[in-house]
């Protein structure tokens, strides 16, 4: 039977203090930055809220994944995933800033700009404030209502150990997936792409989602080694377990780099007016180097990094590569936001540094709380056991 | 098959997975090294179990992949800039982003035939076709449910005695030593092996030619043969006269098209003149249209030196006093519509090249028959110029 102290245990005093420092530094520098720069600092707070959604949706869509394929060896790291996962209720708390700063975000959002733009006219209907905020609140309730389902049947199968739950999640997942896939497009589109109203990409809500996934699986990645190596995992998750994270970390880098490609090739080979302008506004006044610097982090680094098999089984290796990944990915969201506001030229301030620490206080904070109260391990969970004597 | 008095090895089978792996691991933990495991498909945590270094098969494969990578954009960088430069798509000669599919491809390419080529070549013993256990009990019985483990007798801590009491305290159903095969190689032109290749090869040939020459005319399979649209010189029903290509209505033209309705008349001369100013442009459009069309029988200076070499009779030479006292209206009606033996210009020269190139024949007949007077002129004006 699996030692009592591995299921339930405060996290080391040092980790519960960095979280709560991070979380206020965070906390004043994002009302400094609000003080200082409004319109700046909110498109930062949309940086950072969409690195909290992509990385709350893309673990519960790992979590999903799971129970449809019927993965056996992430089963002992589930509850890391659903950790993460337990970010989407709070989206709907941390959206009401931006809800109420549409003006500021979104061109589309001024009625005298859209009066007189035959293309933005042709678009009102649907991005329009009204059905926005219809839009952004459904997805959130649903996600959550997934998240709550989900979630509720692999706790109520800790104490219960009933078998039916994981039936049951299997098909709750089986509805998700389809309504992750539709929903994570729609907040693309919504959150990011219509930040530039006139544009627009059909491959864009999979290159956010491709996004998503890596930063989901970078965060699992961080906190399950940080967790073993201070001795808080089970001790037959091995280095095995590992190079599986690494693998489906490795196979999503070059997924995103391949999404990213089809999208930049497809648009400079054609080169009509109405869909290059967006990258060639990433392409002057210093944003170029921006654009050239986000393939080098996002991807040459990462896949160098990850393609030997060593590199995927060291725990140490590995913890650096999802920080590393986890920086690239909110680099990667800074390229895609930023240029909206600064079209003329690069421009980077302390703001762009301050509001992730805020983003990582926020998401330590909840994995803290979560630690302490919950299973570290889903023990009534039928795959458990060949989960845990998984071997390559 | 034949064996010899020569003991390959010992081996043993179990029914389960997981009596295999912990076979694998006591053999390897005893310290044994010329030992293999057989099963029927992968078992996870053997490479553990049997103590494996990891592969180096990958380090082909990787230099394979970037020499490919590497081979693909040069070849592309020589090929585009370098031998055969093309405008495609108004995108500069070196267009990297779309190289890359290429790259990536040849990369691809490149290290998978590598893998499975340096896995033949460094993992198999190649050329060798055949293994001593092959046609065996143990190898029947592993390709079908069991899972096999065997030692080689060119173990250095092989003992027979040993291996069975290891064999039996493992729980190895039946204990199975096997001896080197009379022949190491199976003969690669075996008549079954031949008549089985010549089977495949005639069978996929058949395939082929039915396919490509016969089903691919038989409907449903012809729509890309049969459409429903008239080819050229095609017989169609829809015209009382099942003709397919069709002459326009009377009285009108195509749009684009402008009718040149001086062909009948006797001296179209006196109704055409050139339009064109002959500036320095013109003449340049009217020099290279020249060189193209007319200077393969006229020749570079409308000497009528044909470079031909004497596959068409040779026409005059332009510096005639006919040609020079030729109106302009006369040479255009002439390139419009042939004369004698040479064919009509009309569709390859437009016409206000047609015109440019009147203009050009007056500037090469003035050049041959200059004056003094002329050189005097040209000297004046290099002298003004400079």
């Amino acid at each position: 039977m699996l030692n009592n102290n591995l299921i339930k245990k405060e996290l080391p005093p040092a980790m519960i203090k960095l979280g709560w420092i991070l979380l206020s530094v965070g906390f004043i520098f994002i009302i400094a930055g609000f003080a200082t720069d409004y319109q700046r600092a909110i498109f930062n707070y949309l940086l950072v809220y969409i690195f909290i959604l992509s990385i709350g949706i893309g673990a519960l869509f790992l979590v999903a994944i799971e129970y449809v394929a019927g993965a056996e060896w992430s089963t002992p790291l589930r509850r890391i995933i659903e950790f993460y996962a337990s970010l989407i209720p709070l989206l709907i708390i941390l959206a009401i800033p931006l809800l109420f700063s549409l003006h500021d975000l979104f061109h589309w959002s001024h009625p005298e700009a859209v009066a007189g733009d035959e293309i933005l006219k042709g678009k009102s209907p649907y991005l329009n404030s009204t059905f926005f905020i219809i839009r952004t609140a459904a997805i959130l309730l649903i996600w959550t209502l997934f998240w709550f389902l989900i979630i509720r049947n692999s706790e109520k199968q800790d104490k219960t150990s009933d078998q039916k739950l994981t039936k049951k999640n299997i098909t709750l997942s089986a509805v998700f997936i389809p309504v992750f896939a539709i929903t994570v497009t729609i907040t693309s589109i919504d959150w990011l792409m219509s930040l530039e109203p006139h544009w627009f990409s059909t491959i864009f809500g999979v290159y956010f989602f491709s996004g998503s996934v890596i930063g989901a699986l970078a965060a699992i990645t961080l906190g399950a080694v940080t967790l073993k190596e201070k001795g808080y995992l089970h001790p037959r998750i091995t280095n095995d377990h590992y190079f599986s994270l690494g693998a489906l970390l490795f196979a999503f880098i070059n997924f995103w780099g391949y999404i990213a490609f089809s999208q930049y090739m497809l648009i400079w080979y054609a080169d009509l007016p109405e869909e290059n302008f967006w990258f060639l506004s990433r392409w002057q006044g210093g944003w170029e180097y921006i654009s050239i610097l986000l393939i080098v982090v996002h991807f040459v680094v990462p896949y160098s990094a990850l393609l030997s098999q060593p590199s995927k089984m060291n725990p140490k290796r590995l913890k650096f590569i999802s920080i590393w990944i986890l920086i690239a990915h909110l680099f990667d969201l800074y390229w895609l936001i930023l240029p909206n506001l600064y079209k003329n030229g690069f421009s980077i301030s302390w703001i762009e540094f301050a509001f992730p620490i805020f983003a990582a206080g926020f998401i330590i904070v909840l994995f803290n709380y979560l630690a302490a109260r919950k299973n570290l391990i889903p023990i009534g969970d039928p795959k458990l056991e060949k989960g845990l004597n998984f071997h390559l | 098959m034949e064996r010899i008095d020569k003991l390959y090895g010992i081996g043993t089978v179990f029914s389960s997975p997981d009596g295999i792996i912990k076979a694998a691991a006591e053999v390897s933990g005893k310290g044994y090294s010329e030992f293999d495991v057989n099963t029927p498909y992968p078992v996870h945590g053997m490479d553990n179990a049997m103590r494996m270094k990891p592969s180096k098969l990958g380090y082909i494969t990787l230099i394979f992949g970037l020499s490919g990578a590497v081979f693909a954009l040069l070849f592309m960088f020589w090929a585009m800039t370098r031998d055969y430069p093309m405008v495609i798509g108004g995108k500069p000669f070196f267009a990297l982003p779309a190289f890359i599919p290429v790259t990536f491809e040849v990369t691809v390419l490149l290290a998978t035939l590598s893998t499975v080529i340096g896995m033949i070549a460094f993992f198999f013993n190649f050329p060798s076709n055949s293994h001593p256990l092959h046609e065996t009990e143990y190898m029947k019985k592993v390709s079908l449910d069991k899972f096999g483990i065997f030692i080689r007798s060119d173990d250095p801590q092989f003992n027979e005695d040993e291996i069975r009491t290891l064999y039996q305290n493992l729980g190895g159903e039946g204990i199975e030593k096997i001896y080197f095969p009379a022949k190491a190689d199976i003969p690669l032109f075996d008549p079954k092996f031949i008549t089985f290749l010549a089977v495949i090869a005639v069978t996929a040939s058949a395939f082929t030619y039915i396919a490509l020459n016969k089903l691919l005319y038989m409907p449903p399979y012809d729509f890309m043969v049969e459409q429903e649209k008239l080819i050229p010189q095609e017989k169609s029903d829809i015209f009382s006269d099942n003709i397919g290509m069709r002459t326009p209505v009377k009285g009108t033209v195509a749009r684009g098209f402008v009718p040149y309705p001086y062909s009948g008349i006797p001296s179209p001369a006196e109704v055409l003149t050139n339009p064109l100013i002959p500036t320095k442009e013109i003449l340049e459009i009217g020099g290279k249209r020249f060189n193209i069309y007319c200077s393969p029988c006229h020749g570079y200076y409308a000497d009528g030196d044909s470079r031909l070499r004497g596959q068409f009779p040779n026409p005059p030479s332009l510096h005639s006093e006919r040609g020079r006292d030729m109106a302009d209206g006369m040479i255009y009606h002439i390139i419009t519509n042939g004369q004698n033996i040479m064919p009509s210009y009309a569709s390859q020269i437009n016409r206000d090249e047609r015109w440019a190139i009147v203009h050009y024949i007056r500037v090469l007949q003035r050049a041959k028959n200059a004056t003094s007077a002329d050189i005097e002129a040209i000297k004046k004006d290099t002298a003004n110029a400079q």
